[in-house]
């Protein structure tokens, strides 16, 4: 925990110099503008610049980051003085199983479209993470995207993308819509 | 004396059958609607306004499209709240800051009397402000138009200082949070100037349409609260005792009484914010909870279930929905996206809002004014009625209930954008938020941050346009003055305080 | 009456069903993208939702048009989008001046406004300058003195930056010498309400958006950038009678992604033609004093090529693209 603590404060302080450098770029129609030319008050009328709120802030949060590295230093926070792991086996395990069924479920999208990857992701999870019965997690699975279907592309005709699979669905739009 | 035969007259017009049935469908659609995370009054407005067009030519009225479409904005209110107690997800930015107590409420098996205390507040917030309506709305319209850029820049300030109190011990990761929120509400393109900016990695499909509000909210709720939710506490969290009985409903509807202050507060905060236009009902909702934190007894209990931080920013929205459709309806102005859809259907109906819609329209603005009272009425029966169905919700199991959420979550935040990088960025936010929500950085802030923003950046901006760039704009205004100097000193207190603390211990 | 005529376009389009399916005509087979290049409730909004309702209402299409608002980036979003449109033959889109302006000042995006589909002009907004009853002008000439008189200290707030509005002021400033100075909003409403409040002095409205204080006597028109009086205010004289040779106008048009096919941008055409003929269009344009007729095909071309050409003297003039 204590080095987590450390290295995030740190991710943080280089995030916040990559965006009061990135707010600093002039607009992309002018190749000639300085950088940081647009992060102070224009006297000409045009009051602050595009840069202005966004470089100020990101100094802001550098302070605010090197403050935590320094409340790290003198270990003044519960967080930096803690001995506890900051993720354990289980803790890593989950995030691999979840957050690596969650990324499958976006890439899936693409291809199979939201109705082809829903009852995939929703098996995949109820089936092999939670451990419930064949039956329901079958149940469920299918249930879902009916549900999502009729409420989304019916009744709020809100188009969800179909991938590959569209043609399926033109039979449906004909009666529906 | 003529209002109130005008008002009877517009009541018994919303009460005639057709109306009242309109009322109550649109009541129902806007519940579950709003319930949805990710979609919210917005959409279920903007879907059905074309539909407004037949009712128009069936009932030749104006006001009977209009009293259905409030309809649903006002259901959509109240299902907010039921997405945020149960799911732990605001719907929408209205309800970010009745996830504060009401999640809280329901990990500890009291969601029913968390929803019932959200129900009744919705109902008083609603009902005070309809009651300040009926009263005075051209008087309030002409305070509206007072309020230029510089002031509604000093109350952005107000709803800022109100966020030094939310964010917990730990000053430096609150502030990193609200800036957070606040650069990533800049990113895409800036309004001022007409430039694309912050374009991170240089990626124009990525961020050229800016950060949106559902993407981080879903991200830091649906996605991060719930993988640390997973992780903390290894699927063993019994959601709740979730069971309902006449018994428990009646204990809870008796006990929603003690929560009186804050939902006094939330109504009247509520409904003054509401009617600035531009600033809409999340500042609203955020500045009732901020205040009855502030004149509680015990702050302390703040955070951890406390009846007062659910009915004040449940009361403060709703009311605060009805104060915008003031600015909406007299000043032609429109504070939210939902109201902005309202507008366009007034236009389409063949009306001109602005100053003179109250005399010229009296057949269009009265009987909607009655239906305030109606649909407020409907909503909070329909809401108390359909508690025991949301509660079955609570009762899956959470390897259920959590690829649920995940999966609405997704489909919520497509549905909201129709963008599917937006969702992709979800995710990363969501990830993010776990890793940042154990070493207890506060995540609400930058939540909220992201709605304030695009608020308050243009306003100061424009402000330092008209003042050529003197900061004194902001206190030498007779409105302006008086409330940046009170956001000033809120912000100061607790630093001061902090400090007093640090020299005594030494 | 209605109902029937309703049935009348439901049979008209089930004999163009079967009928494509023989003749090989077009008809959408799914929900059409009806994309909008501004965010809900500006102009371009409230006129895409009424075209919506139009459709819906008479029954003109056998799919619903499903409005989807792509505001981001000045409309660059809503371009990209539709470049990138999967199925162009069911991808339309509401556009305003930015489908000019945005291409040309970020030249990044790769954009070509002349591989569009020209499916209508439904309409041209007209811009009129307003001022606040209490400033005590009642004339464009007494406004020429007073803003001369006040020099920066006058100040014009207008939507979004190098779009319409600003290019009006910076028309004003250089034909006359004045020093006004431009403050930005998000959007047209905002500035007749601060123009009502008279936390600015003038402003540049369409009149849809100022018409309701203007009903109130709030707000005062002073000079029309048509070409011809406007029927709502005969008393307004145009700038052209002044002697400039000022016109300036907001195209709402439909436009079809690039690469759609004839037989669809046809279908798209002759729909948009009946929302054009209709009585509730026709009422909202009078209503909200607009211009312009029904533009398609190779007129709705040509019309592109000199508004782009125009466009790109006037920001290069005032600095805005290099």
């Amino acid at each position: 925990m204590r080095i987590a603590e450390l290295v995030t404060a740190i991710i943080i302080a280089l995030s916040s110099i990559y965006l009061m450098w990135k707010s600093g770029e002039g607009p992309s129609w002018d190749p000639t503008a300085v950088r940081f030319a647009n992060i102070g008050i224009n006297v000409d009328n045009s009051g602050p610049g595009s840069g202005f709120w966004p470089f100020w802030l990101a100094a802001a949060m550098l302070v605010a980051a090197i403050a935590v590295m320094v409340n790290w230093h003198l270990r003044a926070t519960p967080e930096s003085r803690s001995e506890e792991v900051y993720l354990d086996s289980y803790g890593k395990r989950m995030l691999l199983t979840v957050c690596g069924g969650l990324i499958a479920f976006l890439i899936l999208i693409r291809f199979i479209g939201f109705y082809g990857a829903i009852p995939l992701f929703l098996f995949y999870y109820i089936y092999f993470l939670g451990r419930h019965s064949l039956l329901a997690a079958i149940a469920i699975s299918a249930a879902v995207p009916v549900f999502c279907f009729f409420f989304f592309d019916v009744a709020m005709r809100i188009v969800l993308p179909k991938g590959y699979l569209d043609p399926l669905f033109i039979p449906l739009y004909d009666i529906f819509l | 004396m003529d209002v109130i035969t005008l008002l009877i007259d517009g009541i018994f017009t919303a009460l005639q059958p057709l109306n009242l049935g309109l009322a109550l469908l649109g009541v129902v659609i806007g519940l579950f609607v709003g319930a949805m995370p990710g979609l919210g009054s917005v959409n279920g407005v903007a879907i059905l306004l074309p539909f407004t067009f037949v009712i128009q030519q069936i009932t030749g009225s104006v006001s009977s499209p209009m009293i259905f479409l409030a309809a649903i904005y006002y259901g959509a209110m109240y299902g907010g709240a039921i997405s945020s107690i149960t799911l732990g997800i605001p719907g929408a930015s209205t309800a970010v800051a009745t996830t504060f107590d009401g999640r809280p409420l329901a990990l500890q098996g009291k969601a029913d009397r968390a929803l019932v205390i959200a129900a009744l507040a919705s109902f008083v917030g609603g009902t005070v402000s309809t009651i300040l309506f009926t009263g005075a709305a051209p008087l309030l319209a002409s305070v509206a138009l007072k309020f230029g850029n510089p002031e509604i820049f000093a109350l952005m300030l107000l709803a800022f200082a109100t966020f030094v109190g939310l964010g917990g011990d730990d000053i430096p990761k609150t502030i990193i949070s609200i800036c957070l929120g606040l650069i990533l509400s800049a990113v895409g393109f800036d309004i001022i100037s007409g430039a694309p900016r912050l374009l991170l990695f240089d990626s124009t499909a990525w961020f050229s349409r800016g950060i949106q509000f559902l993407v981080l909210a879903i991200g830091v709720y649906g996605i991060g609260e719930m993988l640390w939710t997973i992780n903390s506490t290894r699927y063993k969290t019994e959601m709740t005792e979730a069971r309902i009985t006449l018994g428990r409903m009646r204990a809870a509807l008796a006990g929603a009484s003690e929560a009186w202050k804050g939902t006094l507060i939330g109504s009247l905060l509520g409904f003054f914010v509401g009617i600035l236009p531009a600033a809409g009902a999340t500042p609203g909702s955020l500045m009732a909870y901020g205040v009855a934190k502030m004149v509680s007894k015990d702050p302390s209990k703040f955070g951890h279930g406390e009846p007062d931080g659910v009915a004040a920013p449940e009361s403060a929205n709703n009311s605060a929905s009805t104060g915008a459709m003031l600015p909406m309806m007299t000043l032609g102005i429109p504070g939210s996206p939902t109201t902005a859809v309202l507008l366009a259907g007034m236009v389409i109906w063949g009306l001109t809002p602005g100053p003179r819609l109250f005399t010229d329209q009296p057949d269009f603005v009265w009987p909607l004014i009655g239906s305030f009272y109606i649909s407020n009425l409907i909503a909070v029966v329909m809401n108390l009625a359909f508690i025991p169905l949301f509660l079955r919700v609570l009762r899956m199991p959470f390897t259920i209930l959590a690829p649920l959420i995940f999966v609405l979550s997704v489909v919520g935040v497509f549905a909201a954008y129709q963008n599917i990088y937006d969702v992709w960025l979800m995710l990363f936010f969501g990830i993010g938020a776990f890793f940042l929500r154990i070493l207890n950085y506060p995540l609400a802030p930058a939540v909220l941050a992201i709605v304030l923003g695009p608020i308050a950046e243009p306003t100061l901006r424009q402000s330092l346009i008209l003042s050529d760039g003197s900061w004194m704009i902001f206190l030498n205004r007779p409105i302006a003055g008086p409330i940046t100097i009170v956001a000033i000193v809120l912000i100061l207190l607790p630093l001061v305080g902090l400090i007093r603390r640090r020299l005594l211990r030494r | 009456m209605k109902l029937f005529k309703s049935m009348a376009f439901g049979l008209a389009a089930m004999g163009a069903l079967t009928a494509a399916q023989s003749a090989g005509a077009f008809e959408p087979t799914k929900p059409v993208d009806f994309v909008i290049m501004a965010g809900k409730g500006g102009g371009a909004d409230k006129m895409a939702r009424l075209m919506q309702s139009i459709v819906e209402a008479n029954g003109m299409s056998s799919r619903p048009l499903v409005p989807v608002n792509k505001s981001g980036g000045s409309g660059a979003e809503a371009l990209v989008a539709m470049m990138n449109a999967s199925d162009p033959d069911h991808a339309i889109m509401v556009t305003l001046n930015s489908f000019f302006t945005t291409p040309l000042r970020q030249p990044g995006l790769g954009v070509d406004i002349m591989t569009f589909a020209p499916v209508g002009r439904m309409a041209e907004d007209t811009f009129v300058l307003w001022v606040h009853k209490d400033e005590g002008i009642s004339s464009f000439d007494e406004f020429l003195a007073e803003a001369k008189d006040r020099g920066s200290g006058w100040v014009m707030g207008g939507t979004g930056s190098a779009q319409e509005d600003q290019i009006i002021t910076n028309y004003l400033n250089d034909t006359y010498g004045l020093e006004i100075k431009y403050i930005p909003y998000k959007g047209g409403g905002a500035v007749a309400k601060d123009l009502a409040g008279r936390q600015i002095n003038s402003s540049v409205n369409n009149p849809s958006e100022a018409l309701g204080f203007y009903e109130s006597g709030d707000v005062i028109p002073l000079v029309a950038f048509t070409d011809e009086r406007l029927p709502m205010f005969p008393d307004v004289p145009t700038l052209r009678e002044t002697g400039q040779e000022f016109a300036y106008f907001m195209q709402r048009a439909v436009v079809g992604a690039p690469g759609m096919s004839d037989d669809a941008l046809a279908y798209y055409t002759a729909l948009f033609d009946q929302v054009y003929n209709s009585p509730e269009w026709q009422k909202y344009k009078s209503d909200k004093s607009l211009l312009g007729d029904y533009l398609n095909g190779d007129g709705l071309r040509d019309y592109w090529q000199t508004q782009r050409e125009r466009h790109e003297t006037i920001l290069r003039a005032s600095g805005d693209i290099k």
